[in-house]
């Protein structure tokens, strides 16, 4: 570890003890809770009638619990940024060719 | 696929630096769950194209189990923080506490498989096969595939233990826990996605 | 203790091999050969791979070559009887797919294997296990794919396999489920492959080579590798969604219970953009080294090369439907589409001005690579500019499936991929056998090859726009038409062409054997390089560089043999490469570890045809497959990639050392 602090000084600081870069475990535990909850909120839309905003609360929570967990069990918030390009890339080219290719379908047709 | 990433363990971080600084295999781990993000992504676009053609056979809503899902939803979702409890342990060079939590977490999705596999069978027993309709097809398709990654999870979660005992494990032990934590994190995260436009959003 | 660890060795006297193994870890104790074809059958060296990969591309080659001939054959007169229809469905998609996934790919695989490390300073890749696990799946994957020649008839699809029409009821023969699955091989490789190279690129380059330091190719097989990341799963879902069809029944792309055709076209287009500009840009890199060296210029604007590598690369992903015009998308997606497709004419084209700017003022040498360099540039621009015919949605509903398609991608991929590879044939051949290609015979190859490509593709223009539909399988003399435009003499034409063009690769094959017959040595640094993998012997040592370089430039084996005057401006040659490489040798590294050899790769790779093979004919037989997968996953995860001395047995009596002394 020592060595290679002192020759790649620049890029070190997100190599070493990710473990201080994350959170204690009661933080995880907190984190537990709040998703716990959201998905207590999501899963009321069942026995609920939330009307107009049934879908803009379910994509809203879902894309909320998917950064959470990303970010934080993940570390993703944590860490070097690297890691976020590596899966960030792969997520956004995702979420836009299928989401143009589902548009072709459903929008564009005829 | 995922087991070559995870495991190829050991070289070029091991007593040698990196340009980064980045572990390889993290960096490693980290691209291959980038890749997945496009597998997935096909597998539940194909899923929300056909969901409503169906052309025999029940509809989405005659045989989803709503409340029965929500639950196994949870323990996966749980099973995320007993995960990141396990990492931390054994960055904390805490065998015995690594070892308990990985168990659990393996414990946790067994029963999430478990679940899926009477979801699966119940579904059966009201008509919906794999050949059914456009429908069936997709919906398995999907699920199992994210069946089979969260298998293989366990698997992994499994054998980590019996070589975290045996000690025998090579390179970093914490971060080989860690690597697989991402893998399984990762599977969660895609549940939260299935849940939600599988489930929770009808046809 | 690794392999290469071994008492030093003077003047060419013999290695001994390394002490046998004591204690397995992983399952099987160490292979221990270093020369032989177990030494290369267990072999973890990027060198080595690289070459198999080579070989193996090279081979795949022929036989995509023959199948290209036998077309043409068949073609080149009215009725042609050469090959029954069903037999030129197969050879049509087989050609292709030979073309695409077992030689192109994987010659752009060899070169990125052998060269990356070498480029970046490396000793080797980052996950040497997983690189060879890579070649074994895609020789695996290939042989598997063309197992269905002899086993009730080939892939007869196309090589988009457009669903329905590869559904059960339409290719009735197990031709499509050999295609699906082996092309599943072959990804796995493509997948371990890119994650490997990346981490690669990122993680292990020499001291002080930052990303703007890093040569062209290499630069631009990491776009590629990133493209293959994420293209390989797209085709992967599809893969799997016709499996499930044809394999187990589901109902992907029946359209009896609904289904959409389209849907097929969308996940395979995904892929195929991206891939296209995997199968282009490796050569885009090759030339990109080749041009500067042979116009003793440094490249002009590497950051704009740089930067539109990866701005195709980007774009790549939002073209794909230009695939699907003629498929009923609606205006608004054409139209989207149209624009996306003009949009990456744009970094294509700041290459080609690159280039051509390059050469400017420069002091060519036309060496065989040389020639293949140019000859991309005028010939991929060719294609190029047909290709932008395509983007216009009106005039692409007029050429959709006729041999104007045919043309345009020949061009690019033959004039532009293959010819890019050929460059690097003669560049790099000296560095990897130690051996200079015959320069006659080089340029011999490339006439051949550029008049034969000319007149078997060029006529295709003429024939596509008559109206020729692409995959015809006779034409009759009866509608071929009259005046300078009937499609008899164009196909004539052609099928000549094609001939001239095979001639053409044989000479490069004669050239090979005889280059490897002469005893003639190629100078360690024959065309006066620019980029690092010149600064080590030829070929290279197992370990590469005696000590790893600290890089200051751009071009640093150019910076070192050449000094800028700094009154005149004028660069002086300040050492020869001989004295850089024996300055290595005397500051050689005492302790040098290479991964350890593994028969762990070509295991776990051997248990993928068996699946695949159990997918078709019998399950049981893939679950053994998959069990025995596990087992070897098993092992190698419990095998080290570098063996531990315990692995070893302890040296022999009266052998004092095991460590790399300097070599001589």
């Amino acid at each position: 570890m020592t060595a290679a602090t002192e020759t790649h000084s620049e890029h070190d600081h997100s190599h070493d003890d990710h473990a201080q870069h994350g959170m204690s475990n009661a933080g995880y535990i907190r984190i537990a809770l709040i998703l716990a909850a959201m998905t207590a909120l999501e899963v009321s839309t069942y026995y609920v009638d939330f009307g107009a905003l049934f879908m803009p609360v379910l994509i809203i929570l879902m894309v909320v619990k998917f950064f959470i967990v990303v970010s934080y069990f993940m570390h993703l918030k944590f860490d070097n940024k690297l890691f976020s390009f590596c899966f960030y890339a792969g997520l956004f080219l995702a979420v836009m060719v299928y989401v143009i290719a589902l548009a072709t379908f459903k929008f564009f047709a005829a | 696929m995922s087991d070559v990433a995870v495991h190829e363990a050991d070289h070029g971080t091991h007593g040698h630096t990196t340009t980064t600084g980045l572990s390889n295999n993290k960096v490693a781990m980290w691209l291959f769950l980038g890749s997945e993000c496009l597998l997935f992504g096909g597998l539940i676009s194909t899923y929300m194209l056909y969901r409503g053609r169906v052309s025999e056979g029940p509809r989405p809503g005659n045989v989803f189990d709503i409340p029965f899902t929500s639950v196994s939803s949870f323990i996966l979702l749980m099973s995320s923080l007993t995960m990141v409890l396990a990492v931390s342990a054994a960055q904390n060079r805490d065998d015995r506490g690594t070892t308990l939590w990985l168990t659990v977490t393996a414990l946790l999705g067994a029963t999430f498989v478990g679940g899926q596999v009477y979801e699966f069978t119940a579904m059966y027993n009201e008509g919906l096969g794999f050949t059914t309709s456009l429908f069936g097809s997709s919906f398995y398709a999907l699920t199992g595939f994210h069946g089979v990654h969260v298998t293989v999870g366990i698997i992994m979660l499994m054998s980590l233990v019996g070589i975290i005992k045996r000690s025998t494990i090579p390179g970093d032990k914490a971060e080989v826990v860690e690597l697989i934590g991402l893998y399984w994190h990762f599977v969660d995260v895609i549940w939260i996605i299935i849940f939600t436009l599988v489930y929770l959003i009808p046809a | 203790m690794a392999i290469i660890e071994r008492p030093a060795t003077a003047g060419g006297v013999e290695i001994a091999p390394p002490a046998t193994p004591s204690r397995a870890q992983g399952g099987f104790k160490r292979p221990v050969s270093t020369t032989g074809w177990k030494s290369w059958l267990f072999t973890v060296d990027h060198k080595k791979l690289g070459i198999m990969y080579g070989v193996m591309a090279m081979f795949f080659f022929i036989v995509g070559g023959i199948e290209a001939v036998l077309i043409r054959l068949q073609l080149a007169a009215p009725e042609g009887k050469v090959l029954s229809a069903s037999v030129y469905n197969q050879m049509f998609t087989m050609h292709a797919t030979t073309m695409v996934f077992l030689f192109v790919m994987p010659m752009a695989a060899a070169f990125a294997n052998y060269f990356i490390p070498l480029q970046i300073g490396a000793r080797d890749v980052a996950f040497p296990r997983m690189n060879a696990f890579g070649f074994w799946c895609v020789l695996g994957g290939g042989i598997f794919i063309n197992l269905s020649w002899f086993l009730g008839g080939a892939a007869d699809g196309g090589w988009f396999m457009y669903a329905p029409n590869s559904g059960p009821i339409f290719s009735p023969s197990h031709g499509v489920d050999f295609w699906t699955l082996g092309l599943q091989i072959t990804g796995i490789a493509s997948l371990t492959g890119a994650i490997n190279l990346i981490v690669t690129v990122l993680n292990m380059r020499a001291p002080g080579m930052s990303l703007m330091k890093m040569p062209v190719f290499t630069w631009l097989q990491l776009v590629v590798q990133f493209l293959l990341l994420f293209a390989v799963p797209v085709i992967t879902v599809a893969l799997f969604l016709l499996s499930f069809q044809r394999n187990f029944g589901a109902t992907f792309f029946d359209v009896s219970a609904g289904a959409d055709p389209l849907l097929w076209q969308h996940l395979f287009w995904i892929f195929g953009h991206p891939e296209v500009y995997i199968l282009i840009l490796p050569s885009f890199g090759i030339i990109s080294e080749v041009l500067p060296v042979f116009a003793k210029k440094p490249l002009f604007g590497y950051p704009f090369v740089v930067f539109s590598g990866a701005a195709i690369g980007f774009v790549g992903w939002g073209v794909w439907a230009h695939h699907m015009f003629a498929s009923g998308l609606g205006p608004v997606s054409v139209a989207v589409f149209s624009i996306s497709t003009m949009a990456i004419a744009i970094p294509t084209g700041v290459k080609i001005v690159n280039w051509t700017l390059t050469l400017w003022g420069g002091k060519l040498r036309f060496t065989a690579a040389m020639h293949f360099a140019i000859g991309l540039i005028v010939l991929f621009t060719i294609g190029g500019l047909s290709g932008v015919t395509h983007s216009v949605a009106p005039s692409d509903t007029q050429q959709t499936d006729t041999y104007y398609i045919v043309a345009h991608f020949h061009y690019v991929l033959f004039g532009g991929a293959v010819f890019g590879l050929f460059s690097g044939f003669y560049y790099w051949w000296p560095k990897m056998f130690g051996k200079t290609l015959n320069e006659k015979l080089g340029k011999a190859n490339f006439w051949m090859m550029v008049i034969g490509m000319n007149m078997t593709f060029g006529p295709m223009h003429i024939l596509g726009l008559q109206g020729q539909p692409r995959r015809m399988y006779q034409w009759t003399e009866a509608r071929a038409g009259e005046g300078f435009f009937n499609l008899a003499f164009w196909n004539q034409i052609a099928s000549i062409g094609s001939i001239i063009l095979a001639v053409g690769v044989l000479l490069f094959i004669i050239n090979v054997v005889k280059t490897a017959r002469s005893k003639e040595l190629a100078p360690l640094d024959p065309w006066d390089s620019r980029t690092l993998e010149w600064m080590t012997s030829s070929p290279p040592k197992e370990h590469n560089f005696d000590v790893i370089p600290t890089v200051h430039h751009l071009d640093e084996f150019f910076h070192r043999k050449y000094q800028q005057d700094p009154v005149t401006h004028e660069y002086k040659q300040i050492a020869t490469a001989e004295e850089i490489l024996a300055d290595q040798e005397a500051h050689a590294d005492k302790h040098i570890h290479m991964p350890s050899p593994s028969y762990w790769p070509i295991v776990l790779a051997a248990t993928l045809p068996i699946i695949t093979t159990g997918v078709i004919y019998s399950i049981p037989v893939a679950i053994v497959g998959g069990i025995f997968l596990v087992l070897a996953m098993f092992g190698w995860a419990l095998e080290p990639s570098t063996a531990p001395e315990t692995d070893f047995d302890p040296p022999a009596a009266g052998e004092s050392t095991k460590e790399l002394a300097p070599l001589v």
